[in-house]
């Protein structure tokens, strides 16, 4: 078993040093009958697979296991570390691939089936119930949100739901414009289903998503005039990136999106024939009268579109910094699977660049990942998670209403003297000592009177978390002691620390204060 | 054309300054000269921001848009502002209130992201610049030490014109909460990568501006509620610390009207008009009017021609405001010429964005402007010497 996954691997690996092998995304699949040329390959390859020893074939040990588990979930245990520790990089990217789950296990809130309320019943409301109406929305937008909070917490596959982050940051859509949170929540379930499945349906299934048709405006787009908006984000954030397409593009794709609209009664997709425009369009040099199925076909036909969702994912798992070699092999990789996701992502975790040292701890912790990781490493299960759906905002990452289309800009970005002294604060707050909570505390009430929407979600946020504390003493219990401070260390940071703790052997809840306070906790 | 005070484009002001290397401005200006930012994230409709009212083509381009008329603060004759800004004429009546038009740059590129960034770099249309205007401006001539810090960016978490290493430079929402938080930053060890040296640089920018920051003093401005009026509030409160700033930058989000625009619009410019009112009530009561300049900037400005949806697309030249109690009031630059639209229905420019920062560079804080802008770019005459 393990040495057929070897030779497909080898074989897509393979594939991208013959000249002739540029499959077109949409052709049919070959996966079984071989050219001879391919046969020739595969056999030379699986020679070389079994005469030179790889670094591919050593174990990824300890650091290779905490780096893999964090980058790709939220963060590890000790168990965790030492169960991957002993796989090569390929087995270990082949278990955390299989336990992918293309659904939530977490039940979601009762009102999700619900279709939303159709403009017109809106317009005859009174300013009172339009005013419960908003009230009911933001509090369903909450609910959704702690629903996947809960879901991240508890996935047995982190990695389905980092993915799933990923394309909510990718096919950015807020809450804010589209209103509806059932029509999110749909979203959500179409990210996940897809997240780890095939790009190609995924950009397909967005495009005709509730969601999105309204908060790009495609709901707005007619034939006698059109908007631009899906349009434009369709080609710069969505496949090809800025710079790859006119504006003269922009209008053409517009067009041929004329009539991509939802039905108003009950929420679902709806192809308006009537305001379509059936003319002839010309889009990156391809002429027809083309509709938006086409357009797309024409985007995913586009080399630049591999190149571009490979640099994400890159900036995603690897490193800040893409090497643009190394992301036209991943494209093509990408691009020859017909862009099955797994495939990238495998190609991807098992390269040197992924475990390079100069890599390790060089990306930001995103808010959420900082919450629902330390969370999930000290084994705190709140029964209500609504805190810390507001810490996450309050921190810049308000899950379901991302800043603009771009979504957000991540890396660095996340950080700044708020930021950092918020992520300070949220830590201290969980780990901190009692008798400095209670100081906190203090100082906190002092500041109730401030009216300012911070200082009032930061009441809300410490009020919710104010019970929650790590059992650090039992926490520690998971490491031998033996090596205890070691595994700590290595447990929750990616580097050494930056502020070497004084540890003294009996002092474990010491030494977890100060590696969550030191700066390294902010990396992964 | 219209009589108006265009810049001098290839003028004589522009040469005279050359040709005296403006050494009376140096001495004249210098960083107690405070800029205050204003973003208009999204782009603002221009159009129906200062209105080109006495043109029938701007009521031809938008039958559902325009304003009315007789709703119009007429300021000069055939421009006027839209009716949530009539704040703003008492300011206009005391030659407080510059309105620059036609702003842009060559070869205008639509998109959010890479058009801000364009402006926040300062950068040509094909130019990509890591580092924020201001960042460069402070480390070609840097503000006093003494400062608590070089720049603050008060409610957004994205550092604009003042991003890049090299500038001391905090974020913000709240002064009372950053300076209880900041007992919780300690400075650290070395850093071996980008991510972990941003996070030392702001540990260190933290320390030293909490050393110098308090938020003692009690205003008898009344600030307007809502987001942007809390960051008005801060920035005053930063202002009134008297630790020294050089640069604070404040932004408005939601000008993206694709659609619906009317209401959405009114409602941003009447923040926008309220918060510039009392951050001049609040600088008046500092003394400080005098050494501060407030300036509007945003990506592009919205097309002329109205969409369907009852809103604006994606455009190029906009209308900026310069405010301040140096500020030479009046209309400069261009009024939009909407009988000569290009091929995408848009505007043509007059005045390239960063003769606007020329301007503030030179004008304002007497610093060399081509260290920062590569090359001499014209300025304009709306700072009182």
């Amino acid at each position: 078993m393990m040495g057929i996954w070897l030779f497909d691997l080898r074989i897509e690996a393979a594939i991208p040093h013959y000249p002739n092998a540029c499959i077109k995304w949409n052709e049919q699949p070959d996966r079984y009958g071989m050219s001879p040329v391919k046969k020739i390959l595969f056999l030379l390859f699986a020679l070389i697979g079994f005469a030179v020893p790889m670094v591919q074939g050593q174990e990824i040990g300890l650091d290779g296991a905490r780096h893999l588990l964090n980058r790709t979930g939220f963060s590890a245990s000790d168990s965790d570390i030492r169960e991957y520790a002993l796989l090569t990089r390929d087995l270990a990217v082949n278990r955390l691939l299989k336990r992918v789950v293309t659904t939530a296990l977490a039940a979601p809130p009762s009102w999700v089936d619900e279709p939303p309320l159709p403009p017109y019943k809106m317009s005859e409301m009174s300013d009172e119930e339009r005013m419960l109406l908003r009230v009911r929305n933001l509090e369903r937008g909450l609910e959704l949100r702690e629903w996947w909070y809960r879901e991240m917490l508890t996935t047995p596959s982190p990695l389905s739901e980092k993915m799933t982050l990923f394309w909510h940051n990718h096919f950015a859509t807020s809450l804010q414009k589209v209103r509806f949170a059932q029509l999110m929540y749909r979203q959500n379930v179409l990210l996940r289903r897809n997240a780890l499945g095939n790009f190609a349906t995924l950009l397909r299934e967005v495009a005709r998503d509730p969601a999105m048709v309204i908060y790009l405006d495609s709901a707005q787009n007619r034939r006698e005039l059109p908007n631009e908006n899906f349009a434009r984000e369709v080609m710069e954030l969505f496949t090809l990136g800025e710079g790859n397409y006119s504006e003269k593009d922009i209008r053409e794709v517009a067009r041929a999106f004329t009539g991509w609209s939802i039905d108003r009664t009950t929420g679902d997709f709806l192809f308006r024939p009537g305001i379509h425009d059936n003319g002839r369009k010309t889009v990156l040099g391809k002429s027809g009268d083309f509709d938006g199925n086409a357009v797309l076909d024409i985007l995913l036909d586009h080399p630049r579109t591999a190149e571009f969702i490979s640099r994400k994912l890159w900036k995603e798992f690897l490193s800040p910094a893409p090497d643009d070699e190394e992301i036209h092999r991943f494209a093509r990789i990408f691009r020859n699977s017909r862009y099955d996701i797994k495939t990238l992502l495998r190609a991807m975790l098992t390269s040197d660049t992924f475990y390079a040292s100069e890599n390790r701890a060089a990306l930001v912790k995103s808010p959420v990942e900082l919450i629902v990781g330390t969370l999930k490493q000290f084994d705190l299960a709140p029964p209500t998670l609504r805190p810390f759906v507001i810490a996450g905002a309050f921190l810049g990452q308000n899950l379901l209403a991302p800043p603009n289309v771009k979504g957000w800009t991540g890396g660095e970005a996340w950080l700044n003297s708020t930021t950092l002294l918020g992520r300070r604060q949220f830590t201290e707050r969980i780990l901190g000592k009692e008798d400095d909570a209670e100081e906190f505390m203090t100082k906190r009430a002092r500041h109730a009177e401030g009216s300012f929407r911070e200082s009032r979600m930061l009441r809300r946020m410490e009020k919710g978390m104010g019970w929650m504390r790590a059992d650090l003493e039992n926490w520690s219990k998971q490491f031998k002691p033996e090596d205890r401070e070691q595994a700590i260390t290595r447990t929750l940071l990616a580097i050494s620390p930056r502020n070497p703790p004084n540890f003294k052997p009996d002092d474990v809840a010491g030494l977890v204060r100060r590696l969550v306070t030191d700066p390294a906790y902010q990396l992964k | 054309m219209e009589r108006r005070k265009f810049i001098e484009i290839m003028g004589a002001g522009a040469i005279a300054c050359t040709a005296f290397p403006c050494v009376a401005l140096a001495a004249a200006g210098s960083y107690n000269n405070l800029l205050v930012l204003i973003e208009l994230k999204g782009a603002n409709d221009g159009l129906n921001t200062v209105i080109p009212f006495a043109n029938p083509a701007y009521y031809k381009l938008r039958p559902r848009l325009a304003i009315a008329p007789d709703q119009i603060v007429e300021l000069a004759s055939g421009t006027g502002l839209h009716p949530q800004l009539a704040m703003l004429k008492p300011l206009w009546d005391r030659n407080e209130l510059a309105i620059v038009q036609g702003v842009g740059y060559p070869d205008q590129n639509l998109s959010h992201f890479r058009s801000i960034e364009i402006w926040d770099t300062a950068s040509k249309s094909d130019e990509y610049l890591h580092d924020g205007w201001l960042t460069r401006a402070f480390a070609a001539s840097s503000p006093p030490r003494k400062f608590f810090a070089d720049g603050a960016v008060v409610g957004s978490s994205d550092m604009g014109p003042l991003s890049g290493i090299g500038v001391r430079s905090i974020a913000l929402a709240d002064t009372g909460i950053f300076l209880r938080q900041a007992h919780l930053s300690r400075p650290s060890g070395d850093a071996r990568n980008a991510a972990l040296q941003r996070i030392l640089k702001l540990e260190s920018e933290i320390q030293q501006a909490a050393g110098k920051l308090n938020a003692e003093y009690i205003f008898k401005t009344n600030f307007p509620p809502g987001p942007f009026g809390n960051a008005v509030r801060t920035a005053a409160e930063l202002i009134a610390s008297n630790a020294g700033i050089a640069v604070i930058r404040l932004s408005l989000n939601g000008f993206d009207t694709h659609s619906n625009q009317t209401a959405t619009h009114a409602n941003l410019l009447h923040e926008l008009g309220g918060g510039i009112v009392a951050l001049r009530a609040a600088l008046i009561e500092l003394k400080r009017w005098h050494s501060t300049l407030v300036m509007t900037y945003a990506e592009f400005g919205r097309r002329p021609q109205e969409n369907q949806s009852g809103g604006t697309d994606h455009g190029t030249a906009n209308a900026h405001f310069v405010v301040g109690g140096k500020v030479k009031g009046g209309l400069y630059g261009q009024t939009p010429q909407l009988d000569c639209l290009d091929g995408n229905g848009n505007l043509p420019y007059a005045v390239d964005f960063r003769s606007l920062y020329a301007t503030v560079l030179e004008r304002w804080w007497g610093v060399d402007s081509i260290a920062v802008l590569g090359r001499k770019l014209p300025t304009l005459d709306l700072v009182k010497t």
